[in-house]
């Protein structure tokens, strides 16, 4: 069989296509010309073209966290490939499968301060997982295996991807086949968990009394939620969720106690620090859930599956480290508990699950808060998502963007399914929120999507309602509206004497229901509690049209339960006046 | 405590990059870093050198195997090692000076009127007390290369 004579920006787009890609979001430029000519003579990879290439980016995250599948991006040399950044460190924080394809000036121009010239493997350097520098077409096909390979596999993350133009020079073809295989010989994850470590886990795990199980943003990415429901059915252990593994294990499950850390549930930040057991999987100890790390759960032994070895005792020493992906790791601990099953006593653990549920009466979350009007008159942001809960039926798939209206979603919705919920959390990205939900609804063309926001974070992205009406996104934008940056107003309410120093928007925010109208799109405006839920069902009745529904909060509101700083997970205010702690 | 970490990476651009850049990264403070390619002309090997106690080295180790390009990784520290460096000197030419280098078991490598250069091998410690002895000579220049290690057990550093 002959072997095709191809280009190397056709060769671009073939690997792609052999690589089952059907979807990039992008933005052209002088770099990427023929890239883009190559793409227009296809059509079996749809491209997006996007309002800024962050929009881009944060749409492929969008994109790969909903559906697993890595999410692509064209972006041009120079300022295409430098706004390109905050999505990729976005990318890497929460460790997600994104491939950028940065077009580059001509080889021969590299290093000589060109014309759009930015060294885009020296810039994206410590965000990405890995990134290669093409320096001859015949090398595409197999750099594109290998950035796939690495993107979607082991601790996933973002690939960079640099060609410069005379690499897809149009009129220099060659041969062009796409490789069957990769190996990569400095790169091999580990899935199976050492069996010697998972029969010391299981031991542990039989002789808790007051165990918890930590399940993080991992869980989510392997598809491991089947076997985490299945180890808990299997113990009755208690669970808690972090901000990254919301929908790991359903918030309507028996067993769930909320999720944990700086914003997490009073429970789950109680049973964490009292607890005698913690077995984490897919989870990184993270400064926004131990608090200070001296004080961490000191009366807790520790396990930690983590397909990431540098995971393990990097900020708490564990005690049981399994390197390994959360599915197997799980699938094997599970097979090693049934075979002691004999050894299995649930009664054991009775009062401890009594002790969660009295910690759960006394302080936890007031999901009923659309029946109590608030004081202030005004629409409390927590039954804003309380509203979107119950108009949902708790099975849209939610984007956010960030600060507190991001805590009072993840608070509030009751996440069931893993992938449900989508949201900067590791690196906290303003702006996240739109395009993911972009992302979100062109792989789920007929879900709803949801992005939960605020009027300091839309506006960030906000030129990305441009790109929803050119592609018919029907995405409903809940706008948490308080007139502030609320997340920065509440420190500043609680550690800086009420100094509000640029916090405010005073009288300069624009009327979003105008904006959306004047992008295409449908706008409402809601001020009144009592319009809140009508309000709501309006938005989601209209189905085939993007809805920006834009509802004044009270601004004094802050989010709790909230850690306090330098202390251990016990700490909590619980609100403005009542903290745990003497 | 002072540790020794080797590695092997693939000979190719970029990675001495990535590997340097994990250390300013994630705030590794590093003394010293010497590299290399290897008799396998697709392999460089690195040594440096670190002071931290276990838990710093092993997030280092485990931190730079993480990078794509680090094919292997080893704390020489951890068991018996070799390491030696190479100190290269200038001092003013004199029958004085020469006798001093060759009594410090240095080599003279070239010498004018005016221009000695010497070199000396041994662990940092050994090169340390040559520089101090022969600072009272007119010691011009001094330059090392820092560390380069080869364990002393049965396990190698090989693919």
């Amino acid at each position: 069989m002959s072997k095709e004579k191809l280009s190397g920006a056709e060769a671009l787009m073939r690997s792609l296509q052999d690589e089952g890609i059907e979807l990039v979001f992008g933005y052209p430029g002088g770099a990427s010309l023929h890239i883009y000519d190559a793409l227009f003579k296809q059509q079996a990879v749809q491209h997006v073209l996007v309002r800024h290439e962050q929009g881009a980016v944060h749409a492929a995250d969008g994109y790969a966290r909903s559906t697993g599948k890595p999410g692509v991006v064209f972006v041009t040399s120079g300022p295409g490939a430098t706004n390109a950044i905050t999505g990729l460190a976005t990318s890497y924080m929460d460790s997600t499968p994104v491939i950028v394809i940065s077009s580059q000036v001509k080889a021969h121009l590299i290093g000589t301060d060109s014309f759009q010239e930015t060294d885009m493997i020296g810039v994206s350097r410590p965000i990405v997982k890995h990134s290669f520098l093409v320096q001859k077409a015949e090398d595409i096909a197999t750099t594109i295996k290998k950035a796939f390979h690495i993107a979607n596999t082991g601790r996933p993350g973002p690939v960079v991807i640099d060609i410069p133009k005379s690499v897809t020079d149009p009129d220099y073809k060659f041969d062009y086949s796409y490789p069957k295989d990769v190996d990569i010989r400095s790169y091999k994850p580990v899935e199976e968990g050492h069996s010697g470590q998972i029969r010391k886990a299981a031991k542990l795990l039989l002789a808790s009394e007051r165990p918890v199980i930590y399940a993080g943003g991992g869980v989510v990415q392997n598809d491991a939620s089947e076997e985490l429901i299945e180890l808990v059915n299997f113990l009755n252990f208690p669970v808690t969720n972090t901000l990254m593994g919301l929908g790991a294990y359903p918030a309507t499950g028996d067993r769930f106690i909320g999720m944990l850390g700086m914003h997490g549930t009073y429970e789950a930040n109680m049973a964490m620090h009292n607890s005698d057991l913690i077995l984490a999987v897919g989870a990184r100890f993270d400064d926004r859930i131990t608090n200070d790390p001296a004080q961490f759960a000191l009366g807790a032994k520790k396990i930690h599956i983590d397909i990431d070895p540098a995971s393990l005792s990097k900020i708490i020493k564990v005690d049981v480290p399994i390197v390994g992906s959360a599915k197997s790791c799980l699938r094997q601990l599970l097979s090693e508990l049934k075979k002691k099953e004999s050894r299995l006593d649930k009664e054991k653990i009775k009062p401890w699950l009594n002790q969660i549920q009295d910690w759960r009466n006394e302080h936890g979350l007031n999901h009923d808060m659309l029946q109590n009007p608030s004081p202030s008159g005004k629409i409390l942001p927590q039954q804003v998502i309380q509203s979107l809960y119950k108009e949902t039926k708790g099975k849209a798939y939610i984007t956010s963007d960030v600060g507190q209206h991001q805590m009072f979603a993840a608070q509030y919705y009751h996440f069931d399914k893993p992938r449900q919920w989508i949201n900067s959390g590791g690196l906290g990205t303003m702006g996240f929120g739109l395009p993911a939900a972009m992302g979100v609804q062109l792989a789920f063309p007929k879900a709803t999507v949801a992005c939960v926001t605020g009027e300091g974070s839309i506006q960030m992205c906000i030129q990305e309602l441009s790109t929803c009406l050119q592609y018919d996104l029907p995405i409903k934008i809940i706008n948490v509206n308080n007139s502030s940056l609320g997340m920065v107003k509440q420190w500043q309410d609680m550690q800086y004497g009420g100094r509000l120093s640029q916090t405010l928007y005073e009288d300069s925010l624009p009327d979003f229901a105008k904006l959306a109208e004047s992008f295409g799109h449908v706008g409402m405006k809601v001020e009144k509690p009592e319009e809140l839920e009508s309000a709501m069902k309006e938005c989601f009745k209209t189905k085939n049209k993007l809805v920006f529904l834009d509802i004044v909060v009270d601004q004094d509101e802050h989010v709790y339960p909230m850690l306090e700083a330098g202390m251990a997970l016990d700490a909590m205010w619980l609100d403005k006046e009542t903290k745990t702690w003497e | 405590m002072k540790r020794v970490v080797a590695l092997l990476m693939e000979n190719q651009s970029g990675a001495l990059s990535r590997v340097v850049g994990l250390f300013s990264q994630r705030g590794y403070n590093i003394e010293s870093l010497i590299v290399a390619p290897t008799d396998d002309p697709s392999l460089s090997r690195l040594t440096m050198t670190t002071e931290g106690d276990a838990s710093v080295v092993e997030q280092i180790t485990k931190q730079l195997n993480k990078l794509i390009d680090v094919v292997k990784v080893i704390d020489l520290s951890v068991e018996d090692y070799v390491g030696r460096e190479l100190l290269l000197i200038k001092l003013d030419s004199s029958e004085e000076a020469e006798a001093k280098v060759i009594s410090l078991g240095g080599q003279v490598l070239f010498k004018n009127d005016s221009i000695l250069n010497a070199e000396f091998v041994g662990s940092s410690e050994e090169l340390d007390k040559i520089v101090t002895s022969l600072s009272e000579s007119n010691l011009l220049e001094v330059v090392r290369t820092g560390l380069s290690g080869i364990s002393s057990t049965s396990k190698t550093l090989t693919i």
